[in-house]
């Protein structure tokens, strides 16, 4: 790890006074160390932003809720409003990495962690993400990789928690020196289309000041595929949201990740469910509809399938339904 | 798909010296160096908080002086910024019960608690610790009396080569200072992020059990 200057911020406009160009602000660390531990990342300056008070609490209200970037994925999975209300919010938390892990990690951070794909963790590889002109995936070991929009860079995003975040139209404000501005975190990430060395629009010295989930009286489930029981980054991950009129659904929202270079919005299979009953067959249709224009690599195909059962399980566990073949 | 490296890039010992640009030999020289040099480093009064709306104060990237609470003492470590609650630990105050196994995160072997909450002292740095309670597994017994989980740990043969042990049982002791009367899935939980490759889990779980049943040892 390279050598740095430190620097704790007591609030927000003295972390936005001490950033310079060169440093980073750091929330739990957990990414900013493993970056720095790997030589990916090499700020001269920390500005620690984990002591700014105010900034580590939850509140809920009738317009919705509101997170600070502070909160610990600990938080967000034991909090008693967030389990009742954002179901989805809550069960994608606690599947996050260990228990370590989750008491030090922030949703902030969470959100703004770089992706774990091998070839861009490694030093020896300088991708197309580290200003390198290829991406190494395309070629190569791509079995944890992208299945849509996967042929400038074949990351997956890695935040579990922006997967119902984004399912439930959760914003981001964003503050900087020159003021605030809110964005629906489905604009938020972006495509390495657009620009491949980045993976949000977050500009240099701007802080995520809060995380708004508008209330709503949707339905929502969240899943979690991973190879092993314990825990693991996931294979495949999903939340589902479903407004419900009677047993019609009047929106669906499904989110799917481990799939693309940001949550995926799995807007043909909304398609499927907006203005219908759901039903073992509907949920089917909408889990195949997802899949339909998937482009996989050489070695990531395996994830059709496991994203079309789990698509169609956990749309029928938002609406409150057992999917068939699956203990309760 | 932790802990998978892509082809051709496997750790060897000599690229670990290049990527983290120190070897533990070179790093134990300079920790010598340390005592030697005291007066040379920032002195702080715990940890450095500046007031006030604009930039706030820098420290490093020299050494710092630490005031760090550990196991109910207060100690003075002089570390830079980039060392991590671990190395402070095992280099600088010679605990070395607190093991490091991965360095990042994913195993679970350097638990302590601040305050009651476990956390990787690997992915913490000593300057972030701030006025919390570090406990290591050295801070668990009062002398010779064995905290109840270290009891049941031995009662239950809950360990093989012990590697993963300090952990495991710090994991363990904090859930039930949070959870006195925890279920075998709580249990289960609370160890999930510890890795155990003798696995001793099912003995584990039974030392918890019985631990939490005043039947340690
Ligand atoms: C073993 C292991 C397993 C894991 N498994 C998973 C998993 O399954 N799913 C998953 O989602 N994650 C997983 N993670 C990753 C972990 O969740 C993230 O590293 C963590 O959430 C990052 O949060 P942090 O607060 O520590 O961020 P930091 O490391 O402090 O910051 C990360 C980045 O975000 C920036 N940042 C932080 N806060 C803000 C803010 N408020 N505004 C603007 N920028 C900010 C920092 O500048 C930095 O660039 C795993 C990690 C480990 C070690
Ligand atoms: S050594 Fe810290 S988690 Fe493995
Ligand atoms: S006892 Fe050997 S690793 Fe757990």
């Amino acid at each position: 790890m390279n050598r740095f200057d430190w620097v704790n911020a007591n609030s927000v406009d003295q972390a936005l006074a001490s950033v310079t160009d060169e440093s980073s602000f750091k929330a739990g660390g957990v990414d900013l160390l493993d970056l720095m531990k790997d030589g990916i990342a090499s700020p001269s300056r920390l500005v620690n932003i984990r002591q700014i008070s105010g900034l580590d609490q939850i509140s809920e209200d009738d317009k919705g809720l509101r997170i600070g970037p502070l909160v610990t994925l600990t938080q967000i999975e034991e909090h008693p409003a967030v389990q009742k209300t954002y179901a989805a919010l809550s069960e994608a938390a606690s599947r996050i990495a260990t228990p370590q892990i989750r008491n030090m990690a922030t949703v902030g951070g969470n959100l703004v962690q770089r992706p774990r794909c091998w070839y861009f963790r490694s030093e020896d590889f300088h991708c197309r993400k580290k200003g390198g002109t290829h991406c190494f995936a395309q070629d190569g070991e791509n079995d944890y990789h992208a299945i849509f929009d996967n042929r400038v860079c074949a990351i997956i995003h890695p935040s579990g928690i922006a997967v119902p975040l984004v399912a439930m139209n959760g914003r981001a404000e964003i503050t900087a020196k020159k003021g605030k501005r809110e964005v629906a975190l489905e604009e938020f990430f972006t495509s390495p289309t657009h620009d491949v060395h980045r993976e949000n629009i977050l500009e240099p010295g701007e802080l995520i000041t809060a995380i708004v989930v508008p209330a709503s009286e949707a339905r929502t489930a969240y899943y979690k595929q991973g190879e092993k029981e314990s825990f693991d980054w996931p294979i495949a991950d999903v939340a589902v949201s479903l407004a419900m009129q009677g047993s019609r659904c009047s929106k669906a929202s499904i989110v799917l990740g481990g799939a693309a270079p940001y949550p995926y919005r799995a807007k043909a299979a909304e398609a499927k469910l907006n203005n219908s009953e759901i039903t073992e067959d509907s949920a089917r249709a909408a889990a195949d509809a997802a899949m339909a224009n998937a482009t996989p690599l050489e070695k990531n195909a395996y994830k059709i399938p496991i994203f079309e059962a789990i698509v169609r399980r956990t749309i029928l566990r938002a609406a409150g339904m057992k999917a068939e073949g699956v203990a309760a | 798909m932790s802990e998978k490296l892509p082809p051709g890039s496997d750790s060897s010992p000599s690229q670990d010296k290049q990527k983290h640009g120190t070897t533990r030999r070179t790093f134990l020289k300079s920790a010598g160096i340390v005592s030697a040099s005291v007066a040379g480093a920032e002195m702080l009064t715990g940890v450095p908080r500046a007031e006030g709306q604009e930039q706030a104060g820098a420290v490093g990237p020299g050494k710092v002086a630490l005031k760090l609470r550990v196991n109910g003492e207060v100690r003075t470590v002089n570390v830079e910024p980039r060392t991590t609650l671990a190395e402070a630990l095992r280099d600088e105050l010679h605990l070395t019960g607190t093991k490091v196994v991965c360095d990042r995160g994913s195993c679970s072997a350097c638990t302590v608690m601040l305050d009651k909450t476990p956390v990787c002292s690997c992915m913490t740095l000593a300057v972030d610790v701030g006025d919390r309670n570090v406990t290591t597994i050295e801070g668990l017994a009062h002398g010779e009396d064995l905290h109840p989980i270290q009891a049941a740990f031995i009662e239950h043969d809950a360990l093989q080569c012990g590697f993963c042990t300090s952990g495991m049982v710090i994991s363990c002791a904090s859930l039930l200072e949070r959870n006195p009367k925890p279920s075998a899935d709580d249990v289960r939980t609370a160890i999930s992020g510890n890795i155990c490759r003798c696995a001793t889990y099912p003995r584990v779980l039974e030392a918890v059990v019985a631990a939490s049943q005043g039947k340690g040892a």
